[in-house]
């Protein structure tokens, strides 16, 4: 479905998703009115979601990031639904992701400092539903975060 | 560090759906003016509340029906073999998150694949032969969703 004009496009503006189409036109060496076409069709199929403003949490005073990888008591027949629905409640929570394997799902949460951290844990976490076992782990530096796909 | 009142949290909610969202659609969308809508997000750029911009593509559609996260253990530790370990991983285009954490393990990786194959390719020949790596645990993700935080 996607040749290499598509590609060429989507890789320059996974490098800079503030690239106006003449700045595309001018650095993929496609003509304009082809760019505009191919990223209408990149959207209208879905290929493209969005291109969305990253906040800087740190900058709202929110300094503290933490992992929390969380076991679920999967007797219970409705641990992930129960689980997931009271996860999105949290304000705090930025993702939620659910996975195979030894860890059942993630919570990536953001306070404003450990105090913040203490109360959002004990008052919102630990009173999740069917958690069996959680593990924390704190973010100490972003290396690397990029959405970029190796297209 | 900025205090934000309930349009600018309104406005931020909007720009992480859409970060090219016009202001003047914006405003009236909120009941502000246009240069009244511009000025806020210039404020909002200013301050470093909105970092930049994120290309969200639906990786499926693209080929890449595999995310992993792994947890990374360092059998060797000290400063220089961190940063080693730092520099290698962040060149491997299918880890696109590199974050050193503080609990049981080191480093949280995430990657992404074409399928389960491609996956173990690239865990044998670029994670596994990575400078002082140690213990690896993966968990293959079956879902994910991004909230939009404490706004």
């Amino acid at each position: 479905m996607l040749d290499d004009t598509d590609r060429r496009l989507l890789r320059q503006l996974q490098a800079d998703p503030t690239l106006s189409v003449a700045d595309l036109s001018e650095a993929t060496r496609i003509a304009p009115a082809t760019c505009y076409k191919r990223l209408d069709r990149l959207h209208e199929t879905g290929v493209i979601r969005a291109t969305r403003s990253v906040i800087n949490w740190a900058a709202l005073g929110y300094t503290v990031e933490v992992s929390l990888r969380i076991t679920l008591d999967k007797t219970q027949a409705r641990a992930f639904d129960d689980f997931l629905a009271a996860a999105r409640d949290i304000a705090e929570v930025l993702e939620i992701q659910t996975f195979l394997g030894r860890t059942d799902a993630r919570l990536s949460l953001i306070a404003r400092d450990l105090g913040h951290y203490q109360q959002i844990y004990r008052d919102r976490i630990l009173a999740l539903p069917h958690i069996a076992d959680i593990e924390a782990l704190m973010n100490v530096a972003t290396i690397k975060d990029s959405p970029s796909l190796p297209i | 560090m900025m205090d934000l009142d309930t349009t600018d949290r309104a406005l931020l909610r909007a720009l992480q759906e859409d970060a090219g969202a016009k202001s003047a659609t914006l405003g009236r969308r909120l009941g502000l003016s246009q240069p009244a809508t511009w000025r806020r997000i210039k404020r909002l750029v200013e301050a470093g509340v909105i970092a930049g911009r994120r290309l969200d593509l639906d990786a499926g559609k693209l080929g890449f029906g595999v995310t992993v996260f792994l947890g990374v253990k360092l059998a060797t530790k000290g400063r220089v073999s961190l940063e080693d370990f730092e520099r290698a991983v962040s060149a491997i285009p299918e880890v696109q998150t590199v974050q050193h954490v503080l609990g049981l393990y080191d480093y949280r990786l995430r990657v992404t694949a074409r399928d389960l194959a491609d996956f173990e390719r690239v865990l044998r020949r670029r994670i596994m032969t990575l400078p002082g790596v140690g213990n690896v645990e993966a968990n293959v993700l079956l879902s994910e969703e991004r909230r939009p935080g404490p706004l």
